[in-house]
């Protein structure tokens, strides 16, 4: 049986002590009441946040920005590009503040790397067979293998979504085990639930708490790939599972919604979630992100806007 | 891996919506047959801001000699009113009803700095539920032949309604959307402490070209109220308020011929079962007690707990708590804002002091509370018995009593354990649970895993003390015929 070390001592260790153990303790967290659930992620969507907390807002968000690209036409030169720009968001503002990461697929690692050596920018790479994962386990760990060698800093998995509706909870826990034992501690691991595959809001908590029983340092909403990622409500349900697992474990993970925020707008609302879910203690890019690739510009615009009173425009932000 | 972190909080800067959009002028007369007059004996009183306690206005008080006047201007009217066709009442609702849209930032304006209530909640939750209750009746003004009260159906005639201070607008919505759509005419007196919507409602009237003396608005006191109900030209009251006050007017028309209805207050039971969705439920909880600072006669003002989820469910709800916001109710940001008046505010200490005396105990929100105004913290009390005053008694204001129970049968019997009988709620996953639990709980409206929600097409009312009759849906149109 994988368990990490993080867990072992925890009052949760037992829990995936078998397939039914694990099943049990899945069904037996809470219910979700979607239509509730729904209502409160749209009630702290009303905040109103403006000047100062926009400002502050607005930094913090470029500071938590996985700045993202995951296309089959990816080229090392579009790489560099954009490790510049994570680097220095805004070259005409150096009060800008850098992004948290860069994301990239595993080939990309090396040169995402030296793209933003001595900048403490991240490199965080998608792996197993991402975005499907569906390949077989020894494929997925070796695509694990290969990032980390490379250098990467976070690893981003899927989980197996086929055996999680299938109600295989081990194999999906043993796989997620398996991947956090290849990172070990050099690379940060995120798990992605591919929320909109998992469909309803049950299977996403069971997904979270899953991810967190089975070593995530993150549980991340979405691969981008699909026709729903990141919603405020589903965010505001992992935000709880990550504050109810700190309270019953004391270990602290972090959340990242990805997929579909392209506003700055967007973005502070998630910033409130966070802010009156969990609190000042996930306000920081090492416990908080946003996968994410064309918000980083929505957010210069907006800085700049705050910064002059004008707005600028899509012609003085870089494209990449 | 470390856990050092940048840490800097994410304070909200002031939002304030802008209250230059309403237009508060510094005297307002009252609203009979048409007109803004004075009162008969030119006595006026002052409404004030309860978050600040500025004047906003002065006020026209009635007397028994307006009553009177704006009586004889509802039944000069009635006779067109009730003969217009259904259809053409209800194009004047429905133009009320586009006003009430159009004007509605202002409006929401005002009822903040009325009342005292947050601008979110006057925003999206008051003012919508106002225009929709308009529409919703202009829909039924040509159809009642088809309401389930045979054919064409008669009103009954002058209408006296006297409403509370929690929702102005709304209640007025309540008493006076179907009144009209019935074809009753209307003489309508708001509480004291907030009449100006009221009084903006008169000039939406005028705007919507409504045949003068069909509503009539009365600002004043107590005695104004009593006087209207006792008026012998009125055929039906409908009071929203105390049980006290309800006691007062039933026996008032005791042996008359006056129909009424009375909405009374409540001590709703808010349950909830070890299987409920507990962040939900958290919400919920909240929502049923805090919303409008727990001043509302359906507020799920005790909290019935599973014992095996007290403690989770407890902790769960004061760090919730703690997040809330009370503050300047017109910074749209805020939560919870001023108690009405400082009467109200009294009554509220008083009860919670009851409360710790007689050993609940007693903890509070951490907030600051503004230097001016009436305040109150976000209350709740544990270690409750069904014996003590703060489990019994309608608070009316920010402040919950929990109370355990171990059994579906036990929390049945707690729920149903009070003189009032208005709203309850029901927190489960299981839904045969639900039908089985809200078959035998002796109130007129059964949430289950929501609390507060409200629609013009729901009936609403209570068992016992709570009050009789119906208001809202098809059912609420019963209470303005001759049925």
């Amino acid at each position: 049986m994988p368990t990490n070390a993080h867990i072992a001592a925890h009052s949760l260790s037992d829990v995936a002590a078998s397939d039914s153990t694990l099943r049990r303790f899945l069904h037996g967290l809470p219910g979700v009441d979607a239509v509730g659930l729904e209502a409160r992620a749209a009630a702290l969507g009303t905040r109103s946040i403006k000047t100062t907390a926009k400002a502050y807002a607005i930094d913090l968000a470029i500071s938590m920005v996985d700045l993202t690209t995951l296309e089959g036409a990816d080229t090392p030169g579009k790489v560099r590009a954009l490790g510049a720009k994570a680097v220095r968001p805004d070259p005409t503002d150096r009060t800008t503040p850098s992004t948290a990461a860069v994301c990239v697929y595993p080939d990309m690692v090396a040169v995402a790397k030296e793209a933003v050596a001595g900048s403490g920018v991240k490199v965080a790479s998608v792996a197993t067979a991402f975005p499907a994962g569906r390949a077989a386990l020894s494929v997925k760990l070796a695509d694990v293998r290969d990032a980390v060698a490379a250098g990467a800093d976070e690893v981003d998995m899927v989980i197996d979504r086929g055996a999680f509706l299938a109600g295989n909870y081990m194999k999906v826990y043993e796989e997620i085990a398996a991947v956090r034992d290849v990172c070990g501690t050099d690379a940060r691991l995120k798990v992605i639930f591919e929320t909109g595959e998992l469909s309803t809001y049950d299977n996403i908590r069971r997904a979270s708490w899953l991810g967190m029983l089975a070593g995530a340092d993150f549980i991340k909403t979405s691969t981008g790939k699909v026709a729903v990622n990141a919603t405020p409500a589903n965010t505001l349900l992992m935000l709880e599972a990550v504050r109810d697992f700190r309270a019953q474990t004391g270990i602290q993970i972090g959340v990242k919604p990805a997929g579909g925020i392209r506003t700055s707008k967007d973005a502070i609302k998630f910033l409130v979630l966070v802010n009156e879910t969990v609190g000042e203690g996930w306000l920081d890019p090492y416990w908080f992100r946003f996968g994410a690739s064309s918000l980083l510009n929505d957010l210069l615009m907006q800085r700049q806007k705050l910064a002059t009173g004008r707005y600028s425009g899509p012609d003085y932000v870089t494209v990449d | 891996m470390s856990n050092e972190k940048r840490s800097s909080a994410f304070e909200y800067a002031p939002a304030p919506e802008s209250r230059s959009i309403v237009d508060i002028a510094p005297s307002y007369g009252l609203f009979i047959d048409g007109e803004f007059t004075e009162a008969a004996d030119g006595k006026v009183f002052k409404t004030v801001s309860p978050s600040t306690e500025e004047v906003l206005s002065e006020v026209a008080q009635a007397g028994a000699e307006d009553v009177d006047r704006a009586v004889k201007a509802a039944r000069r009217a009635f006779e067109k009113w009730s003969a217009l066709p259904g259809s053409e009442r209800a194009k004047y609702l429905f133009r009320i009803a586009r006003i009430i849209q159009e004007r509605s930032r202002e409006l929401a304006v005002l009822e903040t700095l009325d009342n005292g209530k947050p601008i979110k909640e006057a925003r999206d939750a008051d003012l919508p539920l106002v225009a929709a209750h308009f529409f919703y009746y202009a829909g039924w003004a040509d159809k009642l032949d088809h309401a389930g009260f045979g054919p064409d159906p008669r009103p009954l005639g002058v209408a006296g309604q006297v409403i509370p201070w929690n929702f102005p607008l709304l209640m007025l919505a309540w008493k006076i959307a179907p009144a009209l759509a019935t074809g009753n005419t209307v003489v309508l007196k708001p509480a004291e402490t907030t009449p100006l919507s009221a009084l903006f409602f008169a000039d939406i009237c005028r705007q919507a070209g409504l045949p003068k003396g069909v509503v009539n608005i009365l600002p004043g006191y107590g005695d104004t109220g009593a006087a209207l109900v006792a008026h012998p030209d009125v055929d039906k009251v409908a009071f929203t308020g105390s049980t006290a006050v309800g006691k007062e007017i039933a026996r008032t028309v005791a042996g008359t011929r006056k129909k009424v209805t009375l909405e009374l207050g409540g001590k709703g039971a808010n349950i909830v079962f070890d299987d409920a969705p507990i962040d939900q439920a958290v919400e919920g909880i909240v929502n049923g007690i805090f919303f409008n600072q727990g001043q509302v006669c359906c507020a799920g003002s005790r909290l019935l707990v599973q014992e095996s989820v007290h403690d989770e469910l407890l902790e769960s709800l004061k760090r919730r708590l703690s997040t809330l916001r009370l503050g300047d109710p017109l910074d749209k940001n805020t939560d919870i804002g001023a108690i009405n008046s400082e009467e109200q505010l009294a009554r509220i200490t008083s009860l919670v002091e009851r409360g710790e005396a007689e050993g609940a105990e007693r903890w509070s929100a951490a907030c600051e509370l503004p230097s001016s105004g009436y305040w109150f913290a976000p209350t709740l009390f544990t270690n409750v018995t069904q014996a003590h005053t703060v489990a019994r008694d309608e608070i009316f204001g920010p402040v919950l009593s929990v109370l355990t129970f171990r059994t579906p049968d036990e929390a049945v019997a707690k729920a149903n354990n009070t003189p009032y009988g208005l709203s309850a709620g029901i927190w489960t996953e299981k839904g045969s649970r639900i039908l089985a639990v809200a078959n035998r709980l002796r109130a007129g409206v059964v949430w289950s895993n929501t609390f507060n929600k409200f629609d013009p097409t729901s009936p609403f009312g209570g068992y016992k003390e709570s009050g009789f009759g119906r208001e809202g849906g098809r059912h609420g149109l019963e209470a303005y015929l001759d049925v």
